[in-house]
């Protein structure tokens, strides 16, 4: 990362702006849209943006093959992508943690288990598992949000791990011990606690992977079915369309980019924050 | 020496037996494998004798060894769609996909270092900027948009390419360019870390001190050590090429492996969509441990660990 590309508090408010924006255009998506997303107006089908010369400010980012308003279907695509980037951090988050601060208090044939585990997951492509599951039990939001979760628990599960065995050998857990306070009290009390602003930073970071799988997954037609917007489908119909109404995907493919660039800034910024450690130099 | 190698080698048997164990549960748990199998004129005849050639009358435990030992023998069943093999439909595929793979891989691998070390000798100019700035925007950028913008711009406004397929070597342009720009960020960051942490270290200065000169201390002494991150980001990277591969044959309709697992998934071809999983998943895992015995080949220290 370049030290000096830009501001560390330019970063955080910019993404965080973006993202809180994208957060509130997903909550309030029914009053936020100008349409019914699902609305289809044959007669008004494939308009473009208003900044067009045909354009018309009914519709101001146009319509698709269906007449339907590009605006509203972007906020209320939001909701998917938003919910399922959240909740599938959050389960990778959890049970990734959980294990490997489990591991690396442990120590032993648990640590042996737990780390040889992710290890060997981590070797299975994500997208693959992803996409054989979603083939099997369809793309709803909440298989998504399994999927999705499930393959990113290595990831929290060795970063950890490496720093509960630090923190082990420290003299505050040390001293716990010494009360007789149990394991779990430990874990909770005095090391996940420090672990925290590294998680908040990583979480962010993998927040946007996520959601750039679930629009990658829903580019395929393995996402959550249509009629539903999702920014993924949108642009897998805007692709049909390309020659005739080229805005349908790119307008899409903008939205994801905006967004995910906001979070990943964010996760970036926190991530410098938490850790001053000036990185590559 | 011997513990990592043997440790390495212990992975992969584990990692297959996962993608095993995770193929075979999806089967089980999403319903009857039987009708997965079988269309819908079948008859309860055909149906018993399917669900005794699957073995679906015995035990759960046995119909996993089973599956095992089908799978050990390369017999994913028979493609609905094509009524033949899965596998070998499957594998009919797999030069069109590796020919796409490599020659990304080549641009990616290329470019990435290059411009990697470019970044990290001019840390903090202007190229500096530019470099990381198009590095860190790329990471963000999803592929598939940036195949379909390579589209309208240089074969729909352009007319310099053709917008899919395959013949020439005009076909193989973008889908190259945008498989490989599945990568590109990724080799530029670690190729510049990488440089860059080296820059400082005793035997560089050591180097310097000696008068050589700056091209000599970057590509003699600098280089052979910034690469091994690179080797290993090189291996991590095996699981990202299939899938980007997936995606970069469907919007190009690139005959190969991913565009034939994706169409199988909409025919509802389940053996053939299981056997490209598993040929993808035995190539990433194959991939990953040769990373790991050749950096281990190259550094030394590695083995010690």
């Amino acid at each position: 990362m370049p030290r000096r590309l830009l501001g560390k508090r330019f970063k955080m408010m910019l993404g965080g702006c973006i993202v809180a924006l994208t957060l509130v255009a997903a909550l309030l998506a029914p009053y936020a849209a100008t349409h019914d997303p699902d609305e289809q107006a044959l007669l008004e089908r494939l308009q473009p943006p208003v900044w067009h010369e045909t354009g018309s400010a009914a519709h101001w980012l146009g319509t698709d093959n269906y007449g339907r308003d590009l605006f509203s279907r972007l906020i209320y695509g939001s909701r998917i992508s938003i919910l399922v980037g959240f909740a599938s951090m959050l389960l990778s988050c959890f049970s990734g943690s959980l294990l490997g601060m489990i591991a690396g208090y442990r120590g032993g044939k648990v640590e042996q288990l737990i780390m040889r585990l992710a290890d060997a997951h981590l070797a299975i492509p994500d997208i693959l598992l992803a996409i054989l599951i979603v083939a099997a039990i369809g793309g709803s939001a909440f298989n998504l949000i399994l999927v999705l979760g499930i393959s990113g628990w290595m990831v929290y599960a060795r970063l950890t791990f490496g720093m509960t065995r630090a923190l082990r050998e420290r003299g505050f857990v040390e001293a716990a011990v010494s009360q007789g306070a149990s394991d779990l009290y430990i874990i909770s009390r005095h090391i996940f606690p420090q672990l925290l602003p590294v998680l908040v930073a990583v979480s962010t970071l993998q927040v946007a992977h996520v959601i750039l799988q679930e629009t990658a997954l829903s580019f395929l037609g393995l996402g959550v079915p249509p009629p539903a917007a999702t920014w993924g489908n949108m642009l897998a119909e805007g692709r049909d369309q390309l020659w005739v109404a080229p805005w349908i995907a790119n307008l899409s493919g903008l939205t994801i980019v905006v967004v995910v660039s906001a979070t990943n800034l964010l996760g970036n910024a926190l991530r410098e924050h938490l850790d001053p450690k000036p990185q590559a130099r | 020496m011997l513990s990592y190698v043997t440790r390495r080698l212990a992975i992969a048997p584990v990692s297959l037996l996962l993608v095993s164990l995770a193929v075979f549960v999806i089967l089980r748990v999403t319903g009857d494998p039987v009708q997965l199998y079988l269309d819908i004129n079948s008859t309860p005849e055909v149906e018993a004798q399917l669900r005794a050639q699957l073995h679906l009358d015995q035990p759960v435990l046995l119909q996993f060894a089973h599956f095992l030992g089908d799978v050990a023998r390369g017999d994913f069943g028979t493609s609905l769609q094509h009524s033949a093999p899965a596998m070998p439909l499957v594998l009919q595929r797999l030069r069109a996909t590796l020919r796409l793979m490599a020659l990304a891989l080549m641009i990616a691998l290329a470019l990435g270092v290059v411009a990697g070390i470019v970044s990290a000798v001019y840390q903090d100019r202007s190229v500096d900027f530019l470099i990381s700035a198009v590095a860190v925007a790329g990471q963000s950028m999803p592929s598939f948009w940036l195949g379909l913008l390579l589209i309208q711009v240089f074969a729909l406004q352009l007319g310099w390419l053709p917008t899919s397929g395959q013949g020439s070597w005009r076909h193989m342009v973008l889908p190259a360019v945008t498989l490989a720009s599945f990568l590109l960020p990724g080799f530029i960051l670690i190729t510049r870390t990488s440089v860059l942490e080296n820059f400082n270290e005793p035997y560089v200065v050591t180097a310097r001190s000696k008068g050589l000169r700056q091209s000599t201390v970057l590509f003699k002494h600098i280089l052979p050590n910034a690469l091994n991150p690179v080797l290993t980001f090189l291996g991590l990277q095996a699981g990202r090429l299939v899938g980007g591969s997936i995606i970069t044959e469907t919007i190009f309709a690139w005959p190969g492996v991913g565009r034939l697992m994706v169409s199988s998934i909409f025919q509802r071809d389940a053996p053939v969509v299981i056997a490209a999983v598993f040929l993808a998943s035995i190539a990433i895992i194959l991939a990953n441990l040769i990373v790991d015995l050749l950096q281990s080949a190259v550094d030394p220290r590695i083995r010690l660990e």
